[in-house]
């Protein structure tokens, strides 16, 4: 395996991203309006989902050409455009889709944070056994939330190629969000190259698209900036451990052109508004493998949906969010022109788009901000400003931090199929779960081998962290503390159970897990229908993972037990421990993973059993 | 000391002495923290807390404690593909840490010149396999007019034991033109060690009692992001003389190389360089009883490529 090493620079990559052809898929300029609808086999329609309405839907999943970059290539698509069409659907109805499928190979769609029968979900292998070439299947639920959401495809790669679009549910009652405009603007990420072939290349070398590696050039002006030993300093951590410190994302613009709503940065989608009005902005993220950083200089945003579901409002300046994640806000626009910015979380390329009161105008783009080192923070968790005042002393064995004082290997767990044995950890002496999650850190005995590359001891359980990048750039950065869900948690009751899973991976060897098992090791995790339990993920990885359960809702908790916000899809910071309470409400199989697709592909990946 | 062993000697202190001066040392992972920490660690007589020993938090390697938590623990015994709502098994989801992946590394491909003879060389790695298993092939040799003159080519297993350390095993296979061929079984280990050094050694036997050693080492000293510098040695010990093959016995023949490799992309890979490659003890003298140099410098100029 190839290896380069470092001394790093919070330069900028000398690597010009892609910005792209400006007509994106449409070539020869067209107008997209021009395309009759239903005319799949000729060029992808982009920038302008067509919006469907009602209860019927027919979608056909197919293979149509685009041109992002300068090279023609094969997207696969629902109705030929990307993003697919935007599905409009009313809370209470009860929805028919019928999913056609021309590809060659299985297709399904999963629609992301819909609550429905488990075998809705559309995860082969999980739900059912995936659209097979040429067969239709009818999709067949009722809508009992409202919102936004998205759905994507869940064989394969099919959606780091195309396959994902909008979901907008228009509530029972009238919308508490008052607006006179409405974007969706779904971000997303395109490689030329297949995405297989892409993953067999990070299966080689780890670290391939990372241009960004610290360097003898570095290393020698850190020399002349901040000495000598301070320099050694910095870098020593990382070579001992065999880890890059600006390991921000698997992959970088050297290979990813950055999408919104399907359109080029040199395509400029731009979303039209008269001065005065209040504007709704519904941000999709729909990247296999990007997370986002989003702001409109000259504009404050202000928060007023997570994942679908309302949030007391709450005006930022820019927020992040990775794969499967949605915000919804709402912003005031003044002036002529405004830059949508979506800087790519390794600061290697963005996505944008403009709002104006007429076509064809621009505003400024800001300049990527410079990357970043992974910190202290980020690789060790809360080593030294620890609060010590919020701990709970009596639980915790500083002598030996990380080894477990109860004898857990006594119990069996697994010893009924029947009547799982429902521990209560309060009745236990934790001292911690009718307080809040227990912050006793437990390794998995599989965290130890090959598959690991790091353990974090010592976490950090803030949720007001906006994330590497982000501290202290002067802008209001929203983070998960912010984030207030109206109405409060579905379900009054505290945890009944507490569950422990860690987020693990080898960089080295691009392989990634839950407690060092990859999926193809794993056993289900169990959830006894009707119970409320406590799901705690400690993050033993230096990369943010956006986990992402199905077929129920996930309610962030703070540290100390308090509700925070209803979400489907997490991100979990490096060295970050977390949890969130899961009424099991809904019988079946489900998927539970890391929407980093390729995260998910090697490994991140668990199912769970309601029953 | 032989003035031949001297150059490799120096040249392993270079290889090693080169990354600590550019990045640092220090024995410790730990020691640049525990200061900073002790620091700001709160003294609450209260609770009578001890300062957190930073010595035993191991973030690499170690192994689990004894009451460490059992991954399965929450299955409640349902399994994957099997019981209620479970699909059929033919539909079982298998994502790609069950699928197979295959490389073929070919590291170095260069011209060699040194004492006015040309000819080429060759060294590579190939493997198939999961993440952890694999069928491992490694090559290095010479070759002059389209023939091979010289080669060692392994196929080993090779299989994951720890974060970045792989145990191989299998056979080796010398070939030498003129000479006759030697076959022997192989056990060792590769892998990427502390400050990046990528690592290789091994252990084989050999009929008639035949025993060798091999080891080699590499550094890849980024100067921009796509040009680096890479010092790399080898060194070969053999247990008995071996005749035929002009070997003697004990430390046979060592390598020092620094190549300057530039990034056209990731996958392909011109470099020029210079080797320094030196007989020692009994294996030198045969060479200069035959007539033949004890040492030489060679410079080399190749490509390196992987797909």
């Amino acid at each position: 395996m190839r290896r380069s090493l470092s001394t790093i620079s919070p330069r900028m990559p000398r690597r010009r991203f892609v910005q792209g052809l400006a007509a994106g898929g449409v070539m020869l300029g067209l107008s997209p309006f021009a395309h009759a609808a239903g005319a799949i086999s000729e060029r992808t329609r982009t920038g302008a989902a067509p919006v469907l309405t009602g209860t019927e839907f027919n979608l056909e999943v197919g293979q149509s050409p685009v041109n992002f970059t300068g090279n023609p290539r094969m997207a696969v698509t629902i109705n030929g455009s990307i993003p697919a069409p935007t599905l409009r659907w009313r809370e209470g109805d009860t929805v028919t889709i019928r999913v056609k499928n021309t590809l060659k190979e299985d297709t399904s769609i999963h629609w992301h944070g819909i609550i429905l029968p488990y075998q809705m979900d559309g995860v082969p292998g999980i739900s059912f056994p995936g659209i097979a070439p040429g067969e239709t299947f009818i999709y067949q639920f009722k809508l009992e939330q409202s919102g936004t959401y998205w759905y994507h495809s869940h064989s394969g790669m099919q959606e780091a190629q195309g396959m994902y679009g909008a979901i907008i549910v228009e509530p029972r009652d009238t919308d508490p969000i008052r607006v006179d405009r409405d974007y969706i603007i779904q971000l997303s990420d395109w490689t030329d190259e297949s995405p297989m072939r892409v993953l067999s290349k990070l299966k080689a070398q780890g670290d391939y698209y990372n241009y960004n590696k610290p360097t003898v050039v570095d290393f020698f002006r850190d020399v002349s900036e901040m000495g000598m030993s301070a320099a050694l300093d910095k870098r020593q951590m990382w070579n001992e451990m065999r880890m890059n410190p600006t390991d921000l994302a698997d992959l970088s613009a050297d290979v990813l052109t950055y999408l919104m709503n399907g359109t080029t940065p040199a395509g400029n989608w731009t979303g039209l508004f008269r001065p005065g009005e209040r504007v709704r902005l519904r941000f999709v993220n729909g990247a296999a493998n990007t997370f986002y950083d989003v702001r409109i200089p000259g504009l404050k945003m202000t928060v007023v949906q997570a994942d679908g579901q309302n949030v007391e409002p709450v005006t930022v300046d820019e927020f992040r969010f990775g794969p499967g994640q949605t915000y919804d806000v709402v912003v005031q626009p003044k002036d002529d022109a405004y830059t949508v910015f979506a800087q790519s979380m390794d600061r290697t390329g963005y996505a944008r788009g403009t709002l104006a009161v007429r076509e064809g105008l621009q505003a400024p783009i800001p300049a990527l901000d410079p990357a970043q080192w992974l910190t202290m923070t980020d690789m060790m968790g809360d080593m030294g400003g620890m609060d010590h005042g919020a701990m709970d002393h009596g639980a915790m064995d500083h002598g030996s931090m990380g080894q477990v004082p109860m004898g857990h290997g006594e119990m069996n767990h697994a010893s009924s199929s029947s009547k799982p044995s429902g521990m209560d950890h309060g009745a236990m002496g934790h001292g911690s779960s009718s307080a809040g999650p227990s912050k006793t850190v437990r390794h998995a005995r599989t965290e130890y081998g090959a598959s690991i590359d790091m353990r974090v001891d010592t976490p950090r359980m803030n949720l007001d962290d906006p994330g590497i990048g982000l501290r202290n750039n002067g802008r209001k950065v929203l983070t998960l503390a912010d984030l207030h869900t109206v109405g409060g948690p579905m379900d009054p009751r505290g945890a009944e159970r507490e569950i422990e899973l860690h987020l693990t991976g080898n960089m080295e060897r691009y392989s990634w897990s839950f407690d060092g098992l990859e999926f193809g090791q794993s056993t289900p995790v169990h959830f006894r229908y009707g119970e409320r339990v406590r799901v705690i993920l400690h993050n033993d990885t230096m990369m943010t993972h956006p986990m992402h359960l199905h077929g129920v809702w996930s309610e962030l908790e703070t540290p100390d037990g308090n509700f925070q916000a209803r979400l489907h899809t997490i991100p979990v910071q490096p060295a970050q421990r977390i949890s969130f309470l899961v009424t099991a409400d809904a019988l079946g199989r489900w998927a539970w993973h890391c929407h980093l697709m390729f995260h998910m592909d090697m490994g991140m990946f668990r199912e769970v059993v309601i029953a | 000391m032989k003035t031949g062993l001297k150059k490799i000697v120096f040249g392993l202190v270079v290889v090693l002495v080169l990354p600590f001066a550019a990045q640092g040392q220090t024995q410790d992972s730990h020691a640049g923290h525990s200061s900073s920490s002790q620091a700001d660690t709160t003294r609450d007589p209260a609770t009578e807390m001890t300062p957190m020993d930073h010595g035993d938090m191991k973030m690499q390697g170690g192994s689990p404690p004894a009451d460490a938590r059992d991954p399965n623990a929450y299955s409640g015994g349902f399994k994957r593909n099997e019981g209620q709502y479970a699909l059929d098994p033919r539909y079982r989801l298998k994502m790609s840490d069950e699928h197979l992946f295959a490389s073929l590394w070919m590291d170095n491909l260069e011209y060699v010149r040194a004492r006015g003879q040309e000819w080429g060389a060759y060294e590579g790695q190939a493997w198939i396999g999961s993440t952890f298993n694999r069928l491992v092939l490694k090559g290095e040799g010479e070759f002059k007019d389209g023939k091979i003159q010289e080669s060692r080519t392994e196929v080993l297993w090779g299989h994951a034991i720890s974060t970045f350390w792989d145990t191989q095993m299998g056979g080796r296979f010398d070939y030498g033109r003129g000479e006759p061929s030697r076959q022997w079984l192989a056990l060792g280990v590769q892998g990427l060690a502390p400050y990046w050094f990528e690592l290789d050694a091994t252990a084989y036997l050999g009929s008639e009692g035949r025993t060798a050693l091999r080891f080699s080492a590499e550094y890849n000293l980024l100067l921009t992001q796509k040009l680096y510098l890479q010092p790399a040695m080898e060194v070969n010990f053999y247990g008995k003389d071996d005749p035929e093959r002009d070997i003697g016995r004990g430390f046979s023949d060592g390598t020092v190389g620094l190549r300057l490799k530039y990034e056209i992309t990731r996958q392909f890979v011109p470099y020029i360089g210079v080797e320094w490659s030196s007989k020692f003890g009994k294996t030198a003298d045969i060479a200069e009883e035959a007539g033949g140099a004890k040492q030489e410098t060679r410079f080399v100029a190749g490509v390196g490529f992987w797909f």
